[in-house]
């Protein structure tokens, strides 16, 4: 049994310790908006937060994520009111098909938090090297990542 | 396959050695940005891992004698940010994977598996690193012995690593597009007045190698535009850059990098 704390809730998971977090996250505990893309560490679909840090889940073992704080993209919003890098993806209209944006929901949330509420888009595009988008032009990912890191900043 | 997490050097080793003693696979796990990869696509089926993350004195970069002193399992993301002693380093760090990598993958991890892509290697070449383990020291020039090989014996763990600080030194890598690894990846170091050191990765069959012609160049002013490429017959070849391309790759590499030292 894996003690971790899940999107808030302390957790023990019954599964192999050397099974991928990401696997556990889908299967296990049903946390499906954690996605699997490439599944060779490149695309950032299955980006969470661990710690408060983006890792990718299909590169940890559950065994590495003991007693760690997890937070998937479900466990973003408080009380319904979704998280602001949620609403300027909404927004901002930083999404198409949807498949890599819970991944560049959790990235934009680590860039705002390492960069800052100012942060601009020459740097946003550059830290956003390990999530792949096949829709969008990312145009509209850096700007609502901007407005997130904003409306973060403000406190919103 | 089983994992362990020892809280101490001495129990990983002892965890490994009782597994490699009867023949089995053994692996350390650091970062795992590395292992993992090579685990999913069946290069490596361990049947135990020894997960380091609890060491937390292999964690850390302190300067002592003229060198910069990292823990085996400090992350990337901490040297970018730490390691401003050696602003070389920190902008070699920053180049490597992307922000989520840089946030688990290890030094160690990355000077233990040799990759011939990986920066590391060319940065602990460049600037005579000192490899210290459970059982001995290596010099990063005795280390390195060709492509996914090193001075390490199994079970071997490195716990830190000291780079020596230079007077000025600079990075320069050709990403690939997709993986980020370097198509070419030169490490230029002004050691002391006059002493220079040029070390290339991502190109040598055999892994990263030190360029003496540009070292020359370097020592005596020479215009390092004419100096000699690597030669094409040392150098990998596949479908993302050819020989006689990383050859080439080289030279504007260490040009970027004369530019920028710092």
């Amino acid at each position: 049994m894996t003690p971790m704390t899940l999107n808030g809730t302390p957790i023990t998971v019954d599964a192999a310790p050397t099974e991928l977090l990401v696997n556990v996250l889908r299967d296990d505990l049903g946390k499906t908006g954690t996605h699997i893309g490439c599944d060779t560490s490149q695309c950032g679909a299955c980006n969470v937060l661990m710690n408060g840090e983006p890792v990718k889940s299909c590169t940890i073992l559950l065994a590495q994520a003991e007693g760690a704080a997890i937070t998937t993209v479900e466990g973003l919003a408080e009380g319904g009111k979704l998280h602001p890098m949620q609403a300027a993806f909404k927004e901002e209209h930083g999404l198409q098909c949807g498949f890599c944006t819970p991944g560049m929901i959790i990235a934009g949330i680590g860039i705002a938090e390492r960069h800052g509420a100012g942060v601009d888009d020459a740097t946003i595009a550059h830290e956003l090297e390990g999530n792949l988008c096949r829709c969008t032009g990312y145009v509209n990912i850096v700007k609502a990542i901007r407005k997130g890191a904003a409306d973060m900043g403000a406190g919103a | 396959m089983n994992i362990v997490k020892p809280a101490s050097v001495a129990d990983a080793v002892s965890a490994a050695k009782a597994v490699a003693g009867s023949g089995g696979d053994v692996a350390y796990l650091a970062g795992g940005h590395t292992l993992i990869p090579a685990m999913k696509a069946r290069l490596r089926d361990p049947e135990q891992l020894v997960d380091l993350a609890a060491l937390d004195d292999l964690r850390g970069i302190i300067e002592a004698d003229g060198r910069l002193w990292m823990g085996a399992m400090t992350r990337h993301r901490d040297v970018a940010e730490q390691a401003g002693r050696i602003p070389a380093l920190t902008e070699m760090a920053l180049l490597i994977g992307d922000p989520q990598v840089r946030n688990r993958g290890t030094l160690g991890g990355a000077l233990a598996n040799n990759d011939p892509a990986a920066d590391y290697p060319a940065a602990a070449l460049a600037l005579e690193a000192v490899i210290e383990t459970d059982r001995a020291s290596h010099a990063a020039a005795d280390f390195f012995q060709g492509m996914f090989f090193t001075a390490l014996e199994d079970g071997e763990l490195i716990r830190r690593v000291g780079f020596r600080i230079p007077k000025r030194a600079a990075y320069a890598k050709f990403r690939h597009p997709a993986s980020r690894y370097a198509l070419s990846g030169v490490f230029v170091a002004e050691l002391d007045e006059g002493i220079w050191r040029v070390a290339v990765t991502g190109c040598g069959q055999e892994g990263v190698f030190r360029w003496p012609e540009a070292e020359e160049a370097l020592a005596t002013g020479t215009d390092i535009a004419s100096v000699t490429p690597p030669a094409a017959s040392l150098m990998s070849s596949d479908i993302h850059a050819s020989a006689e391309y990383r050859a080439h790759l080289c030279t504007v590499m260490l040009a970027q990098a004369a530019q920028g030292l710092q």
